[in-house]
């Protein structure tokens, strides 16, 4: 064997242990889309809100009902948005797994939705006991620290960057804590403007030399 | 000294080294799992891996989900410091001819 395949059978070492245990294809355009996602969904949020403050001003007295209201528009539009940035996200990041001709659903991607989804669950479990005792507050602050927690927990079994932003989203969580009631600029920065930094940075960082070298 | 002493013959096959590749950053594989990454066969697999298995390279475990066949495999002691041995003999021949 020459030196030359030797240092082709490292290579091969090397990119065998890392394709077993990590998924790599997440693309950071998910995480792009995702932010979008999210901003129109605050955007949205916001305009509600404040008409809801504008009747309540105009009537001058607190309407149950109109708050019930609000309150369950603002559930679906979250489970809305959710749903819209996860389906932008498995598109993505199955078309990158497609044009490296990588499985999409195997033992790597299985592990990583599994380490994610325990303690997003969690936390989905936690923010649907605070809406049902009235703690609405602290409904922003809980989704963030959890979802953080998710990302650092799911951060081992795919690209390592995703650490970093579990880290961020949980501190911005906690944050969130101490400035109760500014929920939704929280949620917008954290779900919003941080998955477009992070997907940009991503996708600068491994997906420009992999379309350069597919020339498309 | 002989420069390719410390390579370990049991490692000339790709799909061997493939095998130990991942099983030493994985816990635990099961036969399909080992073959979707490696693109191989059946009988190709089962067979590199039965060599594996009679040098003490790696553990069977033989089990069920449900009815269907449940193999997995783990790497050993014995097969990690195996590895590790060849991975830094190829190392060491890189670094000696440059």
């Amino acid at each position: 064997m020459t030196d030359q395949q030797h240092l082709q059978t490292l290579t091969d070492i090397k990119r065998i242990m890392e394709r077993s245990s990590r998924f790599i294809s997440l693309s950071g355009l998910s995480g792009v889309s995702a932010g979008i996602c999210a901003l129109v969904g605050a955007w949205l949020a916001r305009t509600w809100l404040t008409a809801y403050y504008d009747r309540w001003d105009a009537s001058g007295i607190y309407d149950m009902a109109d708050f019930a209201e609000l309150k369950l528009r603002l559930i679906a539009l979250a489970l809305a948005v959710m749903v819209a940035a996860v389906g932008g996200g498995i598109f993505f990041t199955w078309r990158r797994a497609r044009r490296n001709n990588l499985p999409v659903w195997d033992v790597t991607s299985r592990k990583v939705l599994m380490n994610v989804c325990i303690p997003l669950a969690a936390g989905g479990a936690f923010a649907a006991g605070l809406l049902y005792n009235h703690f609405e507050t602290l409904v922003a602050p809980t989704c963030l620290v959890f979802y953080g927690l998710a990302l650092i927990n799911g951060s081992k079994y795919t690209l390592p960057d995703v650490r970093y932003l579990g880290l961020l989203e949980t501190i911005l969580g906690i944050a969130n804590l101490f400035f109760l009631r500014k929920g939704l600029y929280f949620w917008a920065v954290g779900f919003g403007v941080l998955h477009i930094v992070y997907g940009i940075l991503m996708w600068w960082k491994y997906e420009r030399k992999e379309r350069e070298a597919f020339n498309i | 000294m002989n420069p390719i002493g410390n390579l370990n013959k049991i490692f000339e096959s790709r799909i061997r080294l493939g095998v130990m590749s991942v099983l030493m950053v994985n816990d635990e594989v099961n036969f399909n799992d080992l073959k979707q990454m490696l693109e191989v066969t059946d009988g190709n697999l089962a067979s590199h891996l039965n060599t594996l298995e009679e040098n003490g390279y790696i553990k069977v475990y033989k089990g069920f989900i449900g009815r269907k066949t449940n193999t997995t495999y783990s790497i050993t002691a014995t097969g990690e410091k195996a590895f590790k041995g060849h991975l830094a003999a190829l190392e060491h021949m890189i670094k000696f001819t440059k």
